[in-house]
Formats: C-alpha cells, sequence, structure tokens
C-alpha cells in the first residue's frame, strides 16, 4: 500500500528554484564551449527592397571572418513553420519584406570582431514601396501577398445577424485598436550551435519547442531527423515570443558553424531582440452589438483584423483564437465574425500570451461595459444574466457540457470586492472608477488539432529507482517540470522526490507538442499521468509474477533494472470522445473546454498628469484544479501585469515598419511600484479529461484585464478608452477631445 | 588599444590630469558614460573621479549647503541635511532610477551630462544653486542659471571640472516643489519635471518664485513669463489657472520616442497649477 | 590593463580595458555566469552584484573601478549547499519562475536589508523597483522578503 501523499493539490518547492537562486542555472549565454565563436546578423534597414547585391568592404580585414549568406543553405532556404513562406536568409535576387530582415551572418573569435564584421556588410537595393498598417494592407494599393493582401480570413455565423440588429432596442458600433506589445522576457534570445563528428548538428538554446526548430532544421539542413538534435537550455522567460523565433536564430547559429568548423553562439542583444522578433499582432475590430432594453444581448457584428507583418508565420492561428473568441463568454443568438489576417511590412507579428483573444476581449467587453451604462444596469448582474451556463451552445455551434465556472468567477469578484482593499493609495489631486471583465479562453489546440497532434511521453524507471518523465514540454517558468513531478507522482504512488524530469532533448524524449496555448497542464499532463499510471501497472504486474512487494515502486523499479533493464511506457494523447470540429465552415467543438475569468480593477486617474494608479486589482479564474496552486497564484499574477501592462504602459512605436523604442529604457514594463497588489482568486470547476481535473491557466490572465482598465477609466473621467495602450497622453487627449466637444 | 587610466588622488591632481588630458573621459559613476560602451571603441584615456575626497562632502557653511560633485544620489539620500533642508532635491534623488543607479549617479555627472530630462538640473535652477568649477587656474564660481549653453552644452572649459554646487541660505518660509513624470515611477526618463520655490511674505503676496521645467526644451529652463506673472501676487485657484495658461504660452515642448508635445503642454502646466496651489 | 580584483572573497588578476564592463569580466573571465545580462543599460538590474555591500549594476561599471572593493556576486550568498534566507523564501513562496531575474533580486534583497531590517511593504517595493521581473507580477517576490524581515526581526 502506497504511503506517499498524493502531491497534486500541494504546493511543494518548485523542483529547479536551488539552481535558479544560487546562479547555478545555465542559460544559453552562460555555456562556454571550447573554441566558440560568436555570431553576428547583417540586417536589412529597409522595410521592402529588391536585394542587388551583399558587399564586404574590402578595406575591412576578412581574416578569420565567418561569412554566411542564402547560398551556403544545404536544404531549403526556409524556415519551417505553416506556409513556408519565410526565408532563413533573403538571396542576392529576392526581396526583403520588412526592416530587420535577415541577410547574411557573421562569426569571429570575439563580439568586437563579429560586431565590426558586421557592420562591414552593407547592401544593395532597389526601395519598393511599403506598407506600415492594417488600413493601408486592406486598401491594397501596394501589394504584398495574393490579390488582396490576406494571409487568411476566417468567418463564423449564427442566426440572422442583420435581421437581428434591426429589431434590437439598442445598437452601438464602435472601433478598438489595440496595439503590438514586445513580450520582454527578460533573458534575450540566443542558440549554441555545434557540429558533431558524426555530422550531426546539435543546439542548445532559449526556446519553448525543440520540435517546432527540429522540424525547421531538418528542412534548412536536408538532414535525416536523427542528424539535428535541439536541447533546451534553460530559459528565461518566454510567453510565446519563443514559440517560433528560435527556429530563426537556430538556423542562423547551425548555418555559421557550419561554415567556421566550430561551435557558434548567436546571443541577440536587447535592442536586437527588440527590433527583429516577434510581437503581440496588433488588431482594429470593428464591434457592433445589438442588445435589448432588458438587458438581453442579441446579435454580434465583429470585423476584427490583424497585422500578421511580412511573411505569414503563426498569423493564421492567431486569427483563429481571435475569431473564435470575438463573440464573449456570452449567449448571443446572432452572431457574424469576420476575420482577417492582413500583409503588411512589419517584422513577422507572433505568439504572445493570449494568442488573439486579448485583441478580441477588449472590444467586447468594451462594448458590454458601455451596454450596462446605457442601461443603467450593474456590470456583474448584466454579465450574470447574458453568460454561458453548462449546457448553453456556443457561437461555432459547441455544446458546454464540463467545467464551466462562470457564475463562479463572477461570484468570487464579487464577494472578494466586499473584503478591504490592500490600501495601495494613490496620493494628490485623483478621480477614481471601476472597471470590470468578464472572458473565457480556450484551453488547448483548436478543433482537431490535438488529435493530429498526438503528443507523446513517456515515464520511465533510472537504475536508483527513481522515475523519469520524458516529455518535450519545457519549463520556460511556469512550472512545467514541478507540475509535471507532481502528477507522474501522484500517479505513481510515490514521493516527487522519487521523480524526475529529463531535459527536454529531442534525441531524448518524445514530440508532446509545443509548449504553448494552455495545453502543457491539461493536454501533456494528462498524458503524463496515462504513461505515469501505465508504467506503475506494468511494474506491479511484474513485481507480482517476481515476488517484490508491488507497494515500494521504488524498490521495484530498481530490481527492474537489475534483472531486465529499463522499464518504460510512452502515452499518446487520446482527445476526449465526441470532440467535432470542422475546419471548412469553422463549427464544432472549438476547444476542448474553457477556463473562465472575472477581473475587476479600481484606477485612480491624477488630475494633472494623467497617470493611472491601480488601487485594486481582483482577478478570478476557473482553472479545474489547481495542481500546484502557488504556481497558478504566480500564473495569474504574472499574467494579469503583463495583460495591465499592455493596457497601461507599454507601446511599440513603428515608424516606417522599423521599432523606435528598441531599448528597455525606452520599450517600458511595469516595475513592482506600478504593480497592484494582485487578489488573485482560484476557482476549480473539475475538466474530467484533463489531470486530477486541470485545465489551462497559463494565457487566460492576459485576455481581460485591459478592458477593466479601460472600462474604470471610463468610470472615472467619462471618457471612453477604446484603444491600447491607455497612456497618460492617450487620456490627455481624449479629456482635450471630450471638452473641446 | 586599451583606454589610459587615470586615478587622481587629490582634487590637485585631478585638475592636473584633466589640463594635461582634456580629450581623456572624466568619469565619475559611468552611469551614462557605460550605456553602450562595449560597443564603442575605448577612449583615448579616462581620468577616475569616482569617490575622490575634494569631490565629496555635503556640508553647511553659513546657512548655505554645498555638496561636492561626486556625491553620489544615494548619499543624498543618507544625508539629514539634505532630507530637511533640500527637499526638492532629496525627493529628485529618491525617484532617480532605482537603488542600484543611486549607488553610482552623481550630481556633477548628471550635471555634466546636461541631459534636458537630467534629473536634478530643474531643481538646481529653482532653488539659485550655484556651479564651483576647478582647474590648475583655480576656482570659479557660476550661477547654474545660465551653465547650460545649449543642447548638451555647459560652460566648462576644457581644463576645468565641476567641483561643487552650493545652494544658497534660503530665505526664510522657502517653500519648495518637485515632481517628475516619468514613464513609469522608478527607472525612468522624464516626460516632464518641475522643480519650483517660492515664499510669501507678511501680506500673504509670493514675494519670491522660482519655477523651472525639464524635458521642454532643449536644456532645462526656467520659466520667467510665469515667475513674472506671479511675483507680487497672492496664491489663489484664479492665480494657479492664470498660471497654468501662461505656462502653456511659454514652453515649446516637443514629440518624441517618449511623450506628445501636447501631453507635456498639458502636464507641464498642470503641475504649475498645482505648485501655485500648494501656496494657497 | 591588469586589474586586480577581490570577488567573492578572492583576488583575481584579469586583463581588461579599464572601461570594460564589470559585468563581462565576471561572467567571461572569471566564468561567474550567476549574474545576468538583460538589458546591457542598467534598466532591468539582472546583472545586480554587490560592491561593499551595496547593490550595483555590473553593467554599467568600469572595471577599473571595482578594484580597492569586495565585490560579491550571487554565487557567493548561499554557503555550500546552505542557503540564505532570502533563497529559501523564494523557492518555497513562488518568487522565481523562469529564474532570470532571480540573482538580481536575491542581491539587490540582500543589500537593502542590511540597510533597513525592517521596510514596510512598499517600501520594499520601492527598494526593489530596480529590478524587473516578468514572470512573477513581482507579488510572490515581495511576498518571500516579507517574510524575511518577519522572521528576521522576530529573533
Amino acid at each position: 500500500m502506497s504511503k506517499a501523499p498524493i502531491s497534486v493539490g500541494s504546493s511543494l518547492p518548485r523542483v529547479d528554484g536551488a539552481a535558479k537562486v544560487t546562479g547555478a542555472a545555465r542559460y544559453v549565454d552562460d555555456l562556454q564551449p571550447a573554441n566558440l565563436l560568436f555570431g553576428r546578423t547583417v540586417r536589412s534597414p529597409y522595410p521592402h527592397a529588391r536585394l542587388k547585391a551583399i558587399v564586404r568592404d574590402p578595406a575591412f580585414d576578412w581574416d578569420g571572418v565567418t561569412v554566411v549568406t542564402a547560398e551556403d543553405v544545404p536544404g531549403e532556404n526556409v524556415v519551417a513553420l505553416i506556409l513556408d513562406d519565410q526565408p532563413a536568409l533573403v538571396p542576392v535576387g529576392g526581396t526583403i519584406r520588412h526592416p530587420e530582415e535577415a541577410v547574411a551572418l557573421v562569426a569571429a573569435e570575439s563580439k568586437e570582431r563579429a560586431e565590426a564584421a558586421r557592420k562591414a556588410i552593407t547592401l544593395e537595393v532597389e526601395e519598393l514601396p511599403g506598407v506600415f498598417g492594417i488600413q493601408e494592407s486592406i486598401d491594397k494599393q501596394v501589394l504584398l501577398h495574393g490579390d488582396d493582401n490576406v494571409f487568411k480570413r476566417y468567418e463564423i455565423h449564427c442566426g440572422d445577424v442583420d435581421e437581428a440588429l434591426k429589431s434590437c432596442d439598442h445598437v452601438i458600433e464602435h472601433t478598438y485598436v489595440t496595439g503590438a506589445q514586445e513580450q520582454m522576457y527578460i533573458e534575450p534570445q540566443g542558440m549554441l550551435a555545434e557540429w558533431l563528428d558524426n555530422g550531426a548538428c546539435r543546439i542548445t538554446g532559449s526556446l519553448q519547442c525543440p520540435y517546432y526548430v527540429h522540424k525547421a532544421l531538418v528542412r534548412l539542413l536536408g538532414l535525416p531527423p536523427e542528424l539535428v538534435i535541439i536541447t533546451q537550455a534553460v530559459t528565461g522567460g518566454g510567453f510565446g515570443g519563443k514559440e517560433e523565433y528560435p527556429s530563426m536564430i537556430a538556423s542562423h547559429a547551425a548555418l555559421l558553424a557550419k561554415q567556421a568548423g566550430r561551435p557558434v553562439k548567436l546571443v541577440y542583444e536587447r535592442d536586437e531582440d527588440v527590433a527583429a522578433t516577434t510581437k503581440r499582432h496588433p488588431a482594429r475590430t470593428i464591434h457592433k452589438l445589438g442588445f435589448n432594453e432588458d438587458g438581453a444581448l442579441v446579435a454580434a457584428d465583429v470585423d476584427v483584423a490583424i497585422d500578421g507583418g511580412a511573411y505569414a508565420t503563426l498569423s493564421q492561428v492567431v486569427l483563429s483564437r481571435a475569431v473564435l473568441h470575438a463573440a464573449g463568454p456570452y449567449r448571443i443568438p446572432n452572431v457574424r465574425i469576420v476575420g482577417r489576417a492582413m500583409a503588411t511590412n512589419h517584422p513577422p507579428h507572433g505568439a504572445y500570451r493570449g494568442f488573439g483573444a486579448p485583441q478580441t476581449t477588449f472590444p467586447y467587453e468594451r462594448q458590454v461595459a458601455k451596454a450596462c451604462r446605457i442601461l443603467g444596469r450593474d456590470p456583474i448582474e448584466l454579465r450574470r444574466q447574458n453568460m454561458f451556463r453548462l449546457g448553453d451552445t456556443t457561437a461555432t455551434g459547441q455544446k458546454l457540457e464540463a467545467s464551466v465556472g462562470s457564475a463562479e468567477v463572477l461570484d468570487a469578484v464579487e464577494q472578494q470586492l466586499k473584503q478591504p482593499a490592500p490600501g495601495r493609495k494613490a496620493t494628490g489631486s485623483v478621480k477614481r472608477g471601476r472597471g470590470l471583465a468578464f472572458f473565457f479562453h480556450g484551453s488547448g489546440f483548436t478543433g482537431s488539432g490535438e488529435a493530429h497532434l498526438k503528443g507523446r511521453a513517456t515515464v520511465a524507471t533510472t537504475p536508483e529507482g527513481r522515475f523519469e518523465v520524458r516529455s518535450s514540454s519545457t519549463d520556460i517558468g511556469q512550472g512545467a517540470t514541478t507540475i509535471f513531478v507532481q502528477i507522474a507522482a501522484s500517479a505513481l504512488g510515490v514521493s516527487p522526490e522519487d521523480v524526475c524530469v529529463a531535459v527536454p532533448s529531442t534525441d531524448n524524449v518524445p514530440d508532446s507538442g509545443p509548449t504553448v496555448a494552455s495545453r502543457t497542464c491539461m493536454v501533456v499532463g494528462h498524458v503524463v499521468e496515462a504513461a505515469a499510471k501505465k508504467l506503475r501497472g506494468k511494474l506491479e504486474a511484474w513485481a507480482a509474477e517476481h515476488g517484490h512487494d508491488p507497494g515500494d515502486l521504488s524498490a521495484v523499479a530498481r530490481a527492474h533494472h537489475q534483472s531486465v533493464g529499463e522499464a518504460a511506457t510512452t502515452s499518446t494523447y487520446a482527445p476526449p470522445p465526441g470532440i467535432v470540429w470542422d475546419d471548412a465552415t469553422y463549427r464544432g467543438d472549438a476547444y476542448p473546454c474553457y477556463g473562465w475569468a472575472a477581473c475587476a480593477v479600481d484606477v485612480a486617474v491624477d488630475t494633472d498628469t494623467y497617470e493611472v494608479t491601480l488601487e485594486r486589482c481582483v482577478h478570478a479564474i476557473d482553472v479545474g484544479k489547481a495542481i500546484h496552486p502557488t504556481i497558478v497564484k504566480g500564473q495569474i499574477e504574472g499574467g494579469t501585469l503583463q495583460a495591465l501592462g499592455w493596457a497601461l504602459w507599454e507601446s511599440v512605436v513603428y515608424d516606417k515598419g522599423r521599432v523606435q523604442n528598441t531599448r528597455m529604457t525606452n520599450c517600458i514594463i511595469p516595475t513592482c511600484i506600478e504593480a497592484p497588489e494582485i487578489e488573485a482568486l482560484i476557482v476549480e470547476q473539475p475538466y474530467p479529461h484533463g489531470p486530477y481535473g486541470a485545465k489551462g491557466v497559463g494565457e487566460i490572465p492576459m485576455d481581460g484585464p485591459a478592458a477593466a482598465v479601460a472600462n474604470a477609466i471610463e468610470d472615472a473621467l467619462g471618457v471612453a478608452a477604446d484603444e491600447v495602450p491607455m497612456l497618460p497622453e492617450t487620456i490627455e487627449r481624449l479629456l482635450r477631445a471630450k471638452e473641446n466637444a | 588599444m586599451s583606454a589610459h587610466y587615470l586615478k587622481p588622488a587629490t582634487l590637485a591632481e585631478a585638475c592636473e590630469a584633466r589640463a594635461a588630458h582634456p580629450d581623456f573621459v572624466l568619469l565619475a559613476g559611468g552611469t551614462d558614460y557605460m550605456v553602450g560602451s562595449h560597443h564603442r571603441p575605448d577612449p583615448p584615456g579616462v581620468i577616475d573621479l569616482f569617490g575622490l575626497e575634494g569631490l565629496g562632502g555635503i556640508e553647511e557653511r553659513d546657512g548655505a549647503i554645498r555638496i561636492g560633485a561626486g556625491t553620489t544620489y544615494a548619499q543624498l539620500l543618507r544625508s539629514d541635511l539634505v532630507r530637511e533642508r533640500l527637499p526638492a532635491l532629496f525627493e529628485c534623488a529618491r525617484e532617480v532610477g532605482a537603488v542600484q543607479i543611486q549607488e553610482r549617479g552623481t550630481l556633477g555627472g548628471n550635471m555634466a551630462t546636461s541631459s534636458p530630462v537630467g534629473d536634478t538640473l530643474p531643481v538646481l535652477l529653482a532653488l539659485d544653486a550655484q556651479v564651483v568649477l576647478g582647474s590648475v587656474r583655480g576656482e570659479r564660481e557660476v550661477p547654474y542659471h545660465g551653465f547650460c549653453t545649449g543642447y548638451r552644452q555647459i560652460d566648462l572649459a576644457p581644463d576645468e571640472l565641476i567641483v561643487a554646487v552650493e545652494f544658497p541660505r534660503p530665505p526664510q518660509g522657502l517653500v519648495q516643489f518637485w515632481r517628475k513624470v516619468g514613464t513609469r515611477r522608478a527607472q525612468a526618463i522624464s516626460k516632464v519635471m518641475v522643480a519650483a520655490s517660492a515664499r510669501l511674505d507678511d501680506e500673504g503676496v509670493i514675494a519670491h518664485v522660482r519655477l523651472a521645467m525639464g524635458a521642454v526644451a532643449d536644456r532645462p529652463v526656467r520659466l520667467e513669463q510665469t515667475e513674472a506673472l506671479l511675483l507680487g501676487k497672492a496664491p489663489s485657484e484664479a492665480l494657479a489657472d492664470q498660471a497654468r495658461d501662461e505656462v502653456r504660452r511659454e514652453i515649446v515642448p516637443i514629440n518624441d520616442v517618449r511623450s506628445t508635445k501636447d501631453y507635456r503642454l498639458s502636464a507641464a502646466a498642470n503641475l504649475a497649477a498645482r505648485f501655485v496651489r500648494t501656496l494657497c | 590593463m591588469k586589474l586586480e580584483l577581490n570577488v567573492n572573497g578572492a583576488a583575481h588578476e584579469v586583463d581588461a580595458s579599464p572601461v570594460a564592463r564589470l559585468l563581462d569580466v565576471l561572467r567571461e573571465q572569471l566564468q561567474l555566469t550567476g549574474t545576468k545580462e538583460g538589458c546591457g543599460e542598467g534598466e532591468c538590474g539582472a546583472c545586480s552584484v554587490l560592491i561593499d555591500g551595496r547593490a550595483v549594476n555590473s553593467c554599467l561599471v568600469p572595471a577599473a573601478q571595482a578594484q580597492g572593493c569586495a565585490i560579491r556576486t550571487v554565487e557567493d550568498l548561499a554557503q555550500g549547499d546552505a542557503l540564505t534566507d532570502l533563497q529559501t523564501a523564494l523557492i518555497e513562496l513562488g518568487g522565481t519562475q523562469c529564474g532570470i531575474c532571480t540573482p538580481g533580486i536575491a542581491i539587490t534583497a540582500t543589500a537593502v536589508l542590511e540597510e533597513e531590517p525592517a521596510p514596510s511593504r512598499e517600501r520594499i517595493r520601492e527598494l526593489l523597483a530596480g529590478n524587473l521581473c516578468r514572470c512573477t507580477g513581482y507579488q510572490l517576490i515581495i511576498d518571500a522578503v516579507e517574510r524575511v524581515v518577519r522572521e528576521r526581526n522576530a529573533k
């Protein structure tokens, strides 16, 4: 009989904590192999141009400097992702499509020499007209992609929107604009590439998805899969920013290392990282909401366009999530959502926590707040009246059959607001207001995504009698390693100290799917649980056959090793039965399940300087089951502050496609003085197909707070803040416009 | 080619080094100089002034307060004298960067860099500070008002060092005011800075006023038109509104990557009005 | 130029430009990679080290100015396997997620608590404002420092 306590639900110290607090954890830039060269990237300053020549300054001493151009790509010059339209390096004769696009690479023995070599390469181009905004792209005076600049279009239809809008009591239509956002992980991106004697290329780096990088390099290098090895180094934050871009850097490092015959480390300095890597998609949403005097939401007509940048990359997936969340967590019988991902000459935009949902949550929660004001209804009551409940059907025809914590999160926020506030009060002359947002977030991949992925995880014995979890899920700070220990330990019936997690390396772990989409706990955790249970069964059976006590699984494992060797089981994700999704019509079960959240914010706006102080932030989230309550709390608090940052302080300033604020001094994120005391409330409405009932929590905290802040600002000042960010400059402009009107 | 490195042991030695090597970089805490330094070639040489005793000290002489140019923000914050007698300078130091910057950044460095958004500079204007400059030729003292001659330009000869700042004995009842608006509450470059001081006479009328701002021009500025408007008047709501309108006429801020002209005008004007209200 | 540095109680002689960044000397010449580079301009605090007990951004310290001082990096906080109370609190309370800001936080908190042993929660925020964290939202970090303050002042 197992005496081990159940680990799930407890907040044990995270397993990688000691290495992190002592500085022993090794991030990619900490790796200093012998014979190392430092790489640098030569980039285009032009947003759109034909590349005529790459010119090396003849006066520069090129001795000992490795130079790589597109001609040196042994396989396909592509960073494989979805559409495969993005090259690793622009070839001479090809087209530069965005500022900072990579054209050539250099490596040298010192960073100074590499940097000098980088500056000694210039480009001869023929400039072309560029497109720098969503509307410009829609107007198609310059065609960048196809015949309409649209990378992808999705539509969702339900009921009869036009009829409903004619007959309802109120119709409000507004345009909402949300800006780009830089992930600003404190560890900049970087890769280390080494070529081994057997012809294999080994990459170690800061990344979220080893198998994405693997897939890209197999094609770029023209190598069989077993000769490409991608290993995750300890990674200092990702938030989506290290989902796809690492494939680009890994490609570059691999090419340099191959050419040089020596290991190459390519680590970005902060300004290069901000200038060149992916950001949250800017979006513009025209949202028309029809509602009746009794408070019922009757129709939603939503036109959302996102700025994909120069290449398709992940834009269609971001767009998918944006449209699938655009009607909100409400019973609205008539819905029309049209979404487009537009091509521009911005550096490609990419994954960032929320992944399209924050961009469409802002509009719908602003609209519902405006409806409350028009009707004179309490914000929480109107949400209650219209929210999805168990058994309701969404706009895509999905029946919500389990794990719907909509009422519970609203109740939790309402109750918490009756408690005294933590007491961080603004001083001086201020105007105060309160705002609410209510929202949801689909956990895991859309529709049949998980069925296609077939994510796998393995649990295996070690000679010492411990149990090793092998999956490609990366701990990027969110605690994946620790929760896998808990889940496996609980399933095996052993102490967490007897469980370890293998460093994700493609030569050692199966493809569990990428570390994205709030799927790591719910999907991969489920697979880990299944594999652990399977292994337990296998070992118990073996123990019974060989006269060992099945209650001491560690001893059984040791004995198994001694006599037969490693015992390992692999499980493959089997989606819950009954998930039906049609990609062509965009109808059916969009996500396996949803997280639910409500966020209330109290603001104090300084009447002299228009600065906003967050005096209170209450955020309740239904996560199904908190495997590790402190980790869940950390995700809620961290995600909420990123959302508040997006709302109030963070902006990316572009000029002709080029980021102007590339340094931390100008591309700011909140310090701990800006951060409010976030009252994080964990609600649990278990999801039957998640490990111990768990759903995702990584992204949902990002989706709603910006709308709550805008609603609070409107409550305080009577101005409609319909854009993100709401800088003091924005508020000053809105107030002045109101005064002049 | 690595930079020559000189570390003078006394102020006299520092002046000699400066005279001998006007092309050497004067290095105090390095919080400006070292940003991006690894991308620049080494300077021909460096004269290390950090911690030099002759540039240190916070002392009172006949009611005036003399602060050595090498004084760090952290030292300002640890000084009872500064906290009690120069509250605008104290509040200003508190908002520079964060503790790590405060331990290294110096008053003299801030003045020498003379950025349009230098944190302490409007305070020096508002409190009628005098700058003490030293060289092998001796010392001279000039008012800080006029020390900035252009964008990042100061009245410093190639053989001179900034030695100290002197704040004159404040008149009885002087009120000091400081407000920085940064992009955030710490580690922030200023978008607007207002430093001011004023004294009311026995009839409650403004008998002395200084209104200085940073981040609204190519150098820190005294708003002499608005000062003239306030002088001789009793503070009131109406006067505050007039001050706000006058400031809007007097300053010409710009749009840049951090903020807009419109915002700076409104915030600066509002803060000047706020200052007048504190006198009511 | 030859520089004599005292790092973590040991004397080192390095060859570097007098205006080389102390951060680079520590990481590359002394292989003390616990101190991190996040921004290269003194904004994020990931490079914080102690110089004579005070927290400073090592990316902004010219190597020559680090002579004649006692420099301590994160590697010097724990004594062998014995973590400091602050390091333990950060782990136990969830104050470390991706960990890249953690060495800087540990260094800065060590320094500021020496000078102010009983700061309020609001004051803790002010003292740590030069250490940026993108993962935690800061709250669990502040909780950890508060716990240390409580425990130390209870003795």
